[in-house]
């Protein structure tokens, strides 16, 4: 579906990607990561066709520089950093409708199950938003219409863990779609992807494939104990919306599927007081191409 | 086609929520309103030659401050959003390059010609409700000389967005160019003329392939045919295209000269880096 042949991009001088030569297949799901610098974003630029570079980029056979419009009516697009766009979010689920052929009130509604009240930021400027809020516009804006290939650069950057969740549960409702995700750490992406590429110094270092059984867009229930009370604890846990028993020795709440390795990171920072964790029900992935199935497992009993 | 009409309504919208638009609305709403302010009087006394007088002097203020205008809120505007990232963003939806170049520069012409119009309009109806005649000749020849020069600062403002990378670098650019111009108006090219012994044909060319020196005595034709008030020049003026002639080239000049320009912008935007 989508062909890198020695892509170079030099600025300056400096070279950005090197002779980058990747394939994607339609039914890849694909993590890019590397540290800054690495060449994620030059890539999806050339991808995006906004940069002239060396070597070819098609999209379906499509040069996409050359038929730019028609490649990207097929690519929805949510960029690292939300752009100081002045307009009102009307406005700009207008436009981006008209010329994407889609229509208002499919963004509208992704917005409202993304968390925003419509009636309430619709004619806010779409710069005087908090960074959350700005992101999940553009995730309404990349989602409400019809696309063959979604590009994420780092889409959960500021998105607090319900609003990820429910982020998650939109991608898993195009799980046959090719996506790729930008992301400087795998943990946050791992659970959404089965294909990791990373990239250094714009070439190909790492090139694997991922199996997650949990269906990314199903939720866990998650226990936890504790050996003591530590407010630092209760402040991060309860970001991830966990509530605590009375003596506030164990938090219960649910976790994102594709959230669970971020999860446990922040965990790994209390292992000293943490006494027990238990992790269960989440849906199984369905084979590539089918439906999920409904059957419960245990991602990781720790009793 | 839809989406150059998409971008242009962007474009205006975003121009509409601008303080510069504010400021450039009030300036030329608040020259007229001075004029009339200053000059109805003098107007109701003299009638016709009354309300001709006032747009000779509104055209004049608005060739000092037209350009300056265009130019700066037109390169600020697009190698600011390209400087952003703006451009990253709204070009990776599906909008021709061509629709989102000149469907801005459509939208831009509309928000900068409509203030200077709109202003010459309302001066006109409010003396013809005064009872002083309309020179209708002159009001649509100056409407047409106005497009013209709108035409001619969004094409300079436009490639200079396309060559520049930065917002420091265009407004200097910009404001640069704009005193070039001003710099090569009549007085400059005199003194040159007079040390350099240059031949008059070749000065007076180089003066009218100025488009603010084209569109001044342009503008000074249209109440003074004979070109009087530019002294010698208007022999050769008048010897080398007559009276009609130099009007025609007063007003399709700065526009052909602005589409190219323009055009040129556009060619430079499609071949580099969009974001």
């Amino acid at each position: 579906m989508i062909r890198f042949d020695k892509v170079s991009k030099t600025f300056r001088r400096q070279t950005v990607l090197d002779e980058l030569s990747l394939d994607i297949a339609p039914d890849d799901r694909l993590a890019l990561i590397g540290s800054n610098g690495a060449g994620k974003t030059t890539m999806i630029r050339c991808l995006l066709g906004e940069y002239v570079h060396q070597g070819v980029v098609t999209v379906d056979g499509k040069d996409s520089r050359k038929y730019r419009t028609e490649v990207l009516k097929h690519i929805g697009f949510v960029p690292q950093l939300p752009p100081p766009l002045k307009m009102p979010i009307h406005e700009l689920f207008r436009f981006s409708a008209a010329v994407c052929g889609s229509e208002v009130g499919r963004m509208s509604e992704l917005a409202a199950r993304l968390g925003l009240d419509m009636d309430e930021v619709g004619s806010k400027p779409f710069v005087k938003l908090s960074g959350g809020q700005k992101q999940k516009i553009l995730v309404a804006v990349a989602l409400g219409r019809d696309t063959k290939l979604l590009i994420l650069d780092e889409p959960t950057a500021n998105l607090d863990p319900a609003a990820r969740q429910i982020l998650f549960s939109l991608l898993a409702e195009r799980i046959n779609q090719p996506i790729i995700i930008s992301s400087h750490r795998l943990e946050e992406v791992a659970g959404l992807v089965n294909r990791v590429i990373e990239l250094d110094r714009g070439r190909v270092v790492l090139d694997d494939r991922v199996a997650d059984a949990i269906d990314p867009g199903s939720a866990q229930n998650c226990e936890l104990g504790l050996g003591r009370a530590e407010p630092a604890f209760a402040a991060a846990i309860g970001e991830w919306g966990f509530s605590p028993s009375d003596d506030g020795l164990t938090w219960r709440g649910e976790v994102a599927g594709p959230d669970r390795l971020r999860f446990l990171g922040m965990l790994s920072r209390y292992a000293g007081i943490l006494t027990a964790m238990h992790l269960s029900g989440g849906r199984l992935s369905a084979p590539r191409g089918g439906n999920g199935t409904e059957g419960e497992a245990d991602a990781a009993p720790q009793d | 086609m839809k989406n150059l009409w998409h971008t242009a309504r962007l474009d205006i919208a975003e121009s509409l929520r601008a303080r510069w638009f504010l400021v450039y609305s009030l300036v030329f709403g608040g020259i007229v309103a001075s004029l009339f302010a200053f000059g109805l009087t003098e107007s109701r006394v003299m009638g016709f030659t009354g309300l001709s007088r006032m747009l000779v002097t509104y055209i004049q203020l608005s060739m000092a401050i037209l350009p300056v205008f265009v130019l700066i809120t037109t390169v600020r505007s697009l190698a600011g959003d390209r400087e952003a990232g703006v451009f990253e963003y709204m070009l990776s939806l599906p909008v021709g390059l061509a629709a989102w170049f000149w469907g801005r520069f459509m939208g831009r012409f509309i928000v900068v010609f409509l203030p200077v119009f709109i202003a010459m309009l309302l001066a006109v109806a409010y003396g013809a409700a005064r009872g002083a005649e309309v020179p209708w000749t002159h009001f649509f020849l100056y409407t047409a000389l106005l497009m013209s020069l709108s035409i001619c600062f969004l094409g300079i403002g436009f490639l200079i967005s396309g060559i520049t990378r930065t917002t420091d670098i265009a407004q200097g650019a910009a404001f640069f160019i704009w005193l070039l111009l001003l710099m090569f108006l009549d007085l400059i090219l005199l003194g040159i003329m007079i040390q350099e012994q240059a031949p008059p044909g070749l000065v007076v060319m180089v003066a009218l392939l100025n488009p603010l020196q084209a569109f001044r005595a342009g503008a000074m034709m249209i109440f003074d045919p004979q070109l009087i008030m530019l002294g010698p020049s208007a022999y050769i003026i008048l010897d080398a295209f007559g009276h009609y002639g130099y009007l025609a080239w007063s007003l399709f000049y700065p526009t052909v000269l602005g589409l190219a320009l323009g055009s040129i912008g556009y060619h430079i935007f499609r071949r580099g880096d969009l974001p």
